[in-house]
């Protein structure tokens, strides 16, 4: 074999590698576009979440941390002002007209002040915050269980997830409020709780007033901020777009504990 | 939204797409962890691992020879090249039983949900950032290993190297006269 056919051939090989290359990339941007492609990957999701709750003892709690180790900043991300004129109005007076209504499927539906919530079983707790974008805050928080919240209104046995309605919404238009959605499981965790307080001050306007949700075992966006209004339901699929959350209908995933 | 770390040829998907770069990560985490528990259980059973991996004596003996024998680009041939020779074994053994275990317990300590069911995993790698830092390092050293293993692929014979993984049938090379 002389030196011109060695090159040949391995130029051809190069470019054969080259263009399979290409043809692997441009093959898979076409099979995320794809709905059928991203269901199957979609199986990832059910398999962590099954074998988590396979794993995770119900009352497995999340690590919790010494005051000394909070982060100076607990850093405000998604929608810090609410563009929500009735939210705005609630503000201004302090949250001292602010109810959170809690109906669905409940044998007594309910409405809390904040001191109706602040004289429910309460629990703090100092945990790292761990956003789906890749950053962490540790932050103290206080807040009304929503396991004793939920016993209060009677859920009916059907009930499976409580999803969480907020008063912030997501288009510059002022429509697509925030809303998130959680199983029983997490419901009724010792450290799930709506908080009122953090850094031992009421909770601040960026962090979510007058309430937010604190699910320790899970990223930041299933957390829901400027939390107006709980509703008990047996399925989610009709609520917005239909995915149990709003991260959840841009394609994130509903199970969040990884 | 324009800058990036990584070009697009290089990251799944090509534009930034931090869901469906989650889906895809999430998937082949599994399929790596079920291949993973897969190979690891029939190496052990099937004795793969003790017959063609752990190093002999005989391997420790020949390191300074193998070593000479790669730096000069020499490939074994005859019988030798029926067996891994030691920094082969060496290599494997360190990416199946170091580098893997490292990426799986760094991405897996990652989880909020995973971090609820040992308390210090999460201390003993040096926090949440620094398993991050780990997780991808030791995803660049995968890569590199995937990157030299295939080269060898090729340069030593890639049909019969190919025929061999696949069919167990492996065709001795001939002994080259060294000159």
């Amino acid at each position: 074999m002389n030196k011109d056919n060695k090159l040949t051939r391995r130029s051809l090989l190069a470019s054969t590698f080259a263009g399979a290359c290409a043809l692997t990339l441009a093959g898979c941007q076409k099979l995320s576009e794809s709905t059928w492609f991203s269901k199957i990957l979609g199986a990832g999701e059910k398999a962590t979440y099954k074998v988590q709750r396979l794993l995770l003892p119900r009352k497995a709690m999340a690590q919790e941390f010494a005051d000394a180790d909070r982060s100076p900043q607990f850093r405000s991300n998604g929608t810090s002002t609410p563009n929500n004129p009735q939210y705005q109005a609630l503000a201004a007076n302090g949250f001292a007209g602010f109810r959170l209504e809690v109906g669905g499927l409940v044998d007594r539906p309910m409405s809390f002040s904040l001191a109706d919530l602040r004289a429910l079983p309460s629990r703090t707790q100092t945990t790292r915050h761990d956003c789906v974008e890749g950053w962490s805050a540790i932050g103290k928080w206080k807040g009304v269980r929503l396991g004793a919240l939920i016993e209060t209104v009677r859920p009916k046995p059907n009930v499976r997830y409580v999803v969480f309605h907020c008063a912030d919404p997501m288009e510059e238009d002022g429509s697509s409020p925030y809303y998130e959605s959680i199983d029983m499981e997490d419901a009724f965790h010792p450290q799930t709780i709506l908080a009122y307080e953090m850094n031992d001050q009421t909770l601040p306007v960026a962090n979510g007033a007058p309430l937010r949700l604190r699910l320790e075992r899970q990223l930041g966006y299933k957390m829901a901020k400027y939390v107006m209004r709980l509703e008990l339901v047996e399925d989610y699929s009709k609520i917005a777009g239909g995915k149990g959350g709003y991260w959840e209908d841009q394609g994130y995933e509903w199970y969040a504990g990884i | 939204m324009n800058a990036r770390g990584f070009p697009s040829w290089l990251t799944l998907p090509g534009v930034q797409w931090l869901a469906m770069a989650r889906r895809w990560h999430m998937f082949f985490a599994w399929a790596l962890a079920i291949t993973s528990i897969c190979y690891v259980s029939y190496s052990v059973i099937s004795r793969h691992l003790r017959r063609d991996l752990l190093p002999t004596k005989k391997d420790w003996r020949s390191i300074g020879n193998t070593v000479k024998d790669h730096f000069f680009f020499r490939h074994p041939t005859g019988d030798a090249a029926k067996n891994y020779n030691v920094l082969q074994k060496l290599a494997y053994l360190s990416v199946i039983f170091m580098l893997f275990p490292l990426v799986v317990l760094n991405g897996l300590g990652m989880s909020p949900g995973m971090d609820a069911l040992f308390s210090g995993w999460v201390d003993f790698f040096g926090g949440r950032q620094s398993m991050r830092t780990i997780h991808f390092i030791v995803s660049w050293a995968l890569v590199a290993f995937t990157a030299v293993h295939l080269f060898q692929v090729v340069v030593t014979g890639f049909w019969n190297n190919l025929r061999s993984m696949i069919t167990g049938k492996y065709r001795v090379p001939p002994e080259a006269r060294h000159e």
